[in-house]
């Protein structure tokens, strides 16, 4: 009877009517994923427990999505009244029936010739706010789509993509607010994170990552160095909605790879921002990484993580950098709370008392050469990283490979590629990739799984004492949160560049992630027995 | 220092590498103003990935005459300026003077300066057959997949390089060539070339060139031979004229379509 009722619900689903409160409170319904990294406070953590250690063995697949792009598809998907929202590369969105797999709809956007991407003309998902989808376009658009018809309700352009201005990010939707960051760091772009109108489209407000004559911290840039800064804001953030503030991490300075030519800290790249989500205001920042040469997007997911620290009760924002230093900040002050390194590094001597890098001259690009670790792939990249607060473990996939850098000129051309160095492999490196369970208070490592290479996937944690992975050779798989021992695997056939998410279709936790062109979903067996 | 190292690499990264023949450029000369700027442009747009000399890196190596996805000289200017879809090669949006310049350079990279090879071929053929070289390796689709196949070998590598490879093949481990010992947890003790690893399963074939397929957990250890080569020296088995024209019979067979 109970299985009939629900099979009902979920045959009829409500099209899009996910009001602000209910994105605020998902973690009180766990069988949606109604934003990015499942909740405000992006942990990426679950309390769905059906699918558990015991019977994940069974885990097998359901359904299979395949886009028809063959660029890389990395899209976290949404998951509301039995429909699923993603996007699919390039600039596209989908409406796929929960049950079977089956497109709904679908928004195919039409793109201009002279689009400038550095790492694939790609998107990371969609936002819900009440009736509509939100989508960025790498043509620098933000797109608002009905969510029962995919039809567009408007577009606005966010940014001139013939500057190198691309969205490959998923938009935060937070009150009555799309928030959305923008992609270019390697064109001479000048960063800002902005707020949209979700009735009309208009802008509410731009933060610029790069501040103009006038505004704090542009004495931080030598020259006219501030107009070409890049700081861009291509992973999404996270918001606490107590605090009423809003976290985003910001990418490179450009010219990524030559310092000479913005002397100066360059704030706010390579920075955690906290801003008043209302009026695009800071609050407070923390900058990783002054004046970086090595290309270290400070672009992850940040955590959002209630716990005690050093015996006191503490509202924490935790973040494996791609820099490969951990770091635990006060959410509320920004005070540098810790920072301790998880992956192999070679840039930084280490950090001073304020969290500031004692970087290593010898690792700087150069016209001989220099070998750094990790390249600029980073020990970790715009994948989502997880927190259980079952465990108290933050999870992270680990890249481990080095580079070497050779000094390149820069000379600034609208829309062109502005970095200054090229990369050579190390000889002989065979590089590895890791899933690493780190102490959420600490850092220390409790346990690691090798992978065969440096991965691109993201990683869930759920309360069924679960994370899930993938990796590189098309594995995904789950481990146990505890011990890091795999409990399941299961071959994709194509390489994981993406963040696995779970939900409840017709009452059965379901697991999804994309592998390839493929979107896979999985689901225990109607009678395990 | 860096340099030798990185010249290593490139060569065994060159060994293997397949294809298709690059056109030769339509002019006689390209103007050095001309190379400058895709030098320029290409050290930019393109170093990052592909190495400060094309010898690769995230991108594929450059350094090669034969580049497997620009069959022409268009189709490498239409790479440049729009990617390869399905990979991370992006579109740029350069002129079509600056896209030709670039082009013109990336030839450069993989020019390798003729040489003369004095043996015969005919001998040298007779001598493939003799020494079972086929046991390993493929040519025009016959023979063993153990070691690379040897189509184009003589496009794609100088005479040096493949002389060099019969008398000291450990100088240079082609990728995707890597010599394993496996024991199993029956204790079963094999040494192989790997096919395939990720991150559960391996998947190799024998020195005899049967295939094997293990889950990870079934082994009880795996050891990686990095610039191990099951290939023999031929150093002491062949003469120096033997050489001459066993290498002069792969640059034939190599330049035959």
């Amino acid at each position: 009877m109970k299985t009939l009722v629900l099979l009902f619900i979920a045959a009829t689903p409500v099209f899009g009517q996910v009001p602000y409160e209910r994105i605020r409170d998902a973690a009180t319904e766990p069988e949606s994923w109604l934003t990015y990294s499942g909740t405000y406070g992006a942990q990426r953590y679950s309390t769905l427990d059906q699918i558990d250690r015991n019977n994940v063995a069974l885990l097998q697949p359901a359904w299979i999505y395949q886009t028809r792009s063959f660029q890389k598809f990395e899209v976290s998907p949404l998951v509301a009244d039995g429909i699923m929202y993603i996007s699919e590369p390039p600039s596209n969105a989908t409406a796929l029936d929960l049950r079977t797999g089956r497109p709904i709809w679908r928004y195919r956007r039409s793109l201009p010739q002279g689009i400038v991407t550095c790492c694939g003309q790609v998107n990371r998902g969609v936002a819900l706010l009440d009736d509509q989808v939100f989508l960025g376009t790498v043509d620098a658009h933000l797109v608002a789509l009905d969510a029962e018809t995919g039809q567009v309700r408007w577009e606005t352009e966010v940014a001139d993509y013939s500057m190198g201005y691309s969205i490959t990010v998923a938009p935060l939707a937070l009150k009555d607010k799309i928030i959305v960051g923008i992609a270019g760091g390697e064109y001479g772009i000048r960063g800002f994170l902005d707020a949209y109108d979700p009735t009309t489209g208009e802008r509410l407000w731009r933060f610029w990552t790069v501040p103009g004559p006038g505004e704090p911290g542009h004495e931080t840039w030598s020259g006219d160095s501030w107009m070409r800064g890049g700081a861009p804001t291509w992973v999404t953030g996270a918001y606490d909605p107590e605090l009423d503030l809003l976290y985003w991490g910001t990418g490179n300075p450009g010219p990524d790879f030559i310092g000479e030519v913005r002397l100066g800290d360059n704030l706010f790249s390579e920075s955690l921002i906290a801003l008043d989500p209302d009026t695009g205001e800071l609050q407070w920042y923390f900058q990783f990484l002054p004046h970086d040469i090595h290309d270290y997007d400070s672009t992850q997911v940040p955590m959002l993580v209630d716990t005690v620290f050093q015996g006191e009760a503490q509202k924490l924002l935790v973040f494996p950098n791609r820099n490969g230093f951990y770091y635990v900040l006060d959410r509320v002050t920004g005070e540098f709370l810790l920072g301790t390194p998880f992956a192999r590094q070679t840039w930084a001597l280490g950090l001073d008392d304020d969290g500031r890098p004692i970087e290593d001259p010898e690792t700087i690009p150069s016209a001989e050469g220099a070998l750094v670790y990790p390249d600029d792939d980073g020990a970790a990249n715009w994948y989502s990283p997880t927190y259980s607060p079952q465990t108290g473990l933050v999870y992270q996939n680990v890249r481990e490979k080095g580079g070497i850098y050779y000094l390149a000129d820069a000379t600034y051309e609208p829309g062109q590629i502005y970095m200054g160095a090229s990369r050579r492999v190390v000889p002989g490196e065979d590089p590895k990739g890791f899933l690493r369970a780190l102490d959420a208070v600490t850092g220390d490592r409790v346990w690691e799984l090798e992978l065969q290479s440096p991965p691109w996937a993201g990683l869930m944690s759920t309360a069924g004492g679960l994370v899930f992975s993938g990796t590189m050779e098309g594995d995904f798989f789950a481990a146990d949160a505890q011990t890091g021992a795999v409990l399941w695997r299961f071959q994709t056939g194509g390489p994981v560049y993406a963040n696995p998410i779970t939900y409840l279709s017709e009452g059965r936790q379901f697991v999804a992630i994309t592998a390839g062109n493929a979107l896979v979903t999985f689901v225990l067996p109607d009678d395990p027995q | 220092m860096m340099w030798t190292a990185i010249q290593t690499t490139s060569t065994w990264v060159l060994l293997f590498c397949a294809s298709v023949i690059l056109t030769p450029p339509a002019r006689a000369a390209t103007q050095p103003e001309e190379l400058n700027q895709g030098r320029r442009l290409y050290e930019s747009q393109c170093g990052s990935c592909h190495g400060p000399r094309g010898n690769g890196g995230k991108g594929a190596n450059l350094a090669q005459p034969r580049l497997r996805r620009a069959t022409d000289n268009q189709t490498l200017s239409t790479i440049i300026r729009r990617g390869i879809p399905g990979t991370e090669m992006p579109g740029s949006p350069l002129t079509s003077g600056q896209v030709s310049s670039i082009a013109a350079y990336v030839r450069t990279l993989g020019r390798v300066p003729p040489e003369a090879v004095v043996g015969d071929r005919a001998s040298g053929e007779a001598l493939y057959t003799r020494l079972d070289c086929g046991r390993c390796h493929t040519l025009r689709g016959r023979g063993g997949a153990l070691g690379p196949s040897l189509d184009d070998i003589g496009a794609r590598r100088s005479a040096a390089h493949l002389r060099q490879a019969l008398l000291d093949p450990e100088a240079a481990i082609p990728t995707g060539f890597l010599q394993l010992r496996v024991v199993t947890n029956e204790g079963r003790v094999l040494t192989g070339v790997r096919v395939n690893e990720d991150t559960f399963s391996l998947q190799f074939r024998d020195l005899s060139g049967q295939f094997h397929s293990f889950w990870k957990d079934e082994l009880d250890s795996v050891d990686k031979l990095w610039g191990r080569s099951p290939m023999p020296s031929y150093a002491s088995r062949v003469t120096d004229t033997q050489t001459d024209d066993l290498v002069t019979y792969l640059v034939a067979v190599g330049d035959a379509p």
